[in-house]
């Protein structure tokens, strides 16, 4: 019987016959944590006395949730994750060099791996092909001791996207729609597994952008399979050697089928307070908008900046709204100000943040005030997400953002692209 | 083993901001946790619960950021177990690592606020003894039963590798 992306991988892995319901060892590839859940992974290391950790190259620690720190406690947590990479060998990256998910596919996520990290979003390697899934923190702190997690191997979603975006229209537009049709938990456990000519077509920042909100729908994972733009990436981050053509077999089981015309799609948000919660950003027209926030690790890509820099060059933000920025990455962040992408930004009047989070799970830079709206580029607008719970979050394209930030108001981006 | 206590129910989709904001995730000590458990979403939940008393909720609880917190606050406010229709992945596992049992039952919306029920853990029956009706939840597969009984995964997996050690 033909295998999914995700039974391949997890038979290879495994070095078993893997099929969708079977419980597997998996060896962990990369294991890695992050300022918020890091502490309490660490903690619970120590409790279980195991010491030595299986691959300390391999095991990564961020700092990006609250970075640089808003609070003594938090910084107190930032040395607990400094003092444990000294002592293990593990590696860290500290304030200012950029969230999580981009900084493990800028230098570490490669196709076939299996990859677990203390945040949900985790998800983001699929589009490498990587086996990539969020797990708590004591989950990742047993990985990180023995190198091996336990999985159930997922059925998997066959979601084909056909045709071509139109201008103006973007991966998120397509994750948000995706969301919508299969709901908040309607891929629970789930694989998503992307294939047609729109994903061929799409950018690494696109895939990314897409694999990253898979865990919206609950899904374990959302994969790609890799192709000529799998390998262009790589080679750009000096890891040629370790691309491998990844397909799922052609008579591979899917539990479901969906299938999108990508050039039927337009314009999308989430209202608050539900990612499902879907509308097309036309028929938002008027939303007043307090703060936008352009970044994280769904949309703050240097093609996004790139995208947002474009609609906002020449022109101003609103005068009663707040555009904030913060690129993904540091790196992101130095071609962004090489490509003039930034100082753009900056004359439309945005606030420049460092690398990181910012804004999105509010616990510093940009909590919003009772009754304020965000429209932001994110993929979570739970009640209280950003810090308050008397606030409203939107969510929408860099393009949405952008173009959202010049009218005040939520604004179909297709009129000034 | 049973469980016995009074309902706090909820809706679809119980998300983990709404179970414990992200603000409190430099708090380490469970009891602190505990103290802002179901915040986001419930204001009278703290003024209301007793130990042993349930949550049930219907589809999807638990939905969001991987943060382990969650159940931890439940688990420390007192809260023996969670019913739902469904849970989201990584909050499934992270209860189960903690040694918060969850039942999946897909007759959870037949159970209303305020119901007590009765729970036998390893059986997967829940005893809605207010409205005399029984219903049965999902078995755990063995060596999640494990971890639950050794109380989590920590413990688990010590004893694991003593068992190892000692061969």
């Amino acid at each position: 019987m033909g295998k999914t992306l995700a039974e391949k991988i997890l038979s290879e892995n495994s070095g078993s016959d893997a099929h969708a319901g079977d419980i597997i060892i998996a060896r962990v590839d990369l294991a890695f944590l992050q300022d918020g859940t890091g502490p309490l992974a660490l903690r619970q290391l120590e409790e279980s006395g195991l010491e030595q950790i299986a691959n300390p190259e391999r095991v990564v620690l961020f700092l990006d949730h609250a970075a640089p720190s808003p609070s003594l406690e938090l910084a107190n947590d930032h040395i607990i994750l400094r003092q444990f990479a000294r002592k293990s060998g593990a590696q860290l990256y500290d304030v200012g060099e950029g969230v999580c998910h981009q900084l493990v596919v800028e230098s570490y996520a490669n196709p076939g791996e299996v990859i677990i990290g203390a945040d949900s979003h985790t998800v983001t390697a699929g589009a490498l092909g990587a086996f990539a899934t969020g797990m708590g923190s004591t989950d990742v702190a047993i990985a990180i001791a023995l190198g091996r997690t336990w999985l159930r191997v997922p059925e998997s979603f066959n979601v084909a996207v056909s045709g071509g975006f139109t201008k103006g229209v973007y991966a998120k537009d397509l994750a948000l729609h995706l969301i919508g049709r299969l709901g908040a938990d309607g891929a629970t456990y789930k694989s998503l597994e992307f294939s047609g000519e729109a994903i061929a077509n799409m950018s690494m920042t696109g895939r990314f952008t897409l694999a990253n909100m898979a865990v919206e729908a609950g899904a374990k994972t959302g994969l790609f399979p890799t192709d000529e733009v799998t390998r262009a990436y790589l080679e750009s981050r000096g890891r040629s050697a370790l691309f491998r053509s990844l397909r799922p077999d052609p008579d591979a089981k899917y539990e479901r089928a969906i299938a999108i015309d990508a050039s039927s799609l337009e314009p999308m948000v989430s209202k608050p307070h539900a990612v499902d919660n879907i509308a097309l950003a036309r028929e938002l027209t008027g939303t007043k908008i307090a703060q936008v926030f352009i970044g994280t690790c769904t949309n703050g890509r240097l093609d996004d900046l790139a995208v947002a820099a474009a609609i906002l060059s020449g022109k101003r933000c609103h005068p009663k709204t707040r555009l904030l920025v913060a690129p993904a990455s540091r790196e992101v962040l130095r071609e962004a100000i090489s490509a003039g992408y930034i100082q753009t930004l900056l004359e439309a009047g945005a606030v420049l943040l460092p690398p990181g989070c910012g804004p999105c799970v509010g616990v510093h830079q940009g909590v919003l005030g009772d009754g304020e709206a965000c429209l932001s580029t994110a993929n979570r607008n739970f009640r209280g997400r950003m810090g308050n719970p008397e606030a409203h979050i939107y969510l929408g394209s860099p393009a949405t953002a952008a173009a959202s930030a010049i009218a005040g108001e939520i604004t179909d981006p297709r009129e000034l692209v | 083993m049973k469980l016995k206590g009074v309902v706090h129910k909820y809706g679809a989709n119980v998300d983990t901001d709404a179970i414990i904001p992200a603000r409190y995730l430099n708090v380490s000590e469970p009891g602190e946790l505990a103290g802002h458990c179901m915040e986001g979403i419930d204001g009278e939940f703290l003024s209301r619960v007793k130990p042993d008393d349930i949550i049930v909720a219907t589809t999807n609880f638990g939905c969001g950021s991987s943060r382990e917190h969650a159940p931890i606050a439940i688990k420390a406010v007192g809260i023996s177990c969670v019913i739902a229709q469904s849970f989201a992945r990584i909050f499934f596992r992270n209860a189960i690592n903690i040694g918060l049992p969850l039942f999946e039952c897909a007759q959870a919306d037949e159970i209303e606020q305020g119901d007590e029920l009765e729970v036998a853990l390893e059986k997967g029956e829940i005893s809605d003894i207010t409205r005399n009706k029984v219903f049965k939840a999902e078995p755990y597969p063995d060596f999640m039963l494990q971890i639950i009984s050794t109380g989590g995964l920590i413990e688990y997996t010590r004893k694991k590798i003593e068992a190892r050690g000692s061969q």
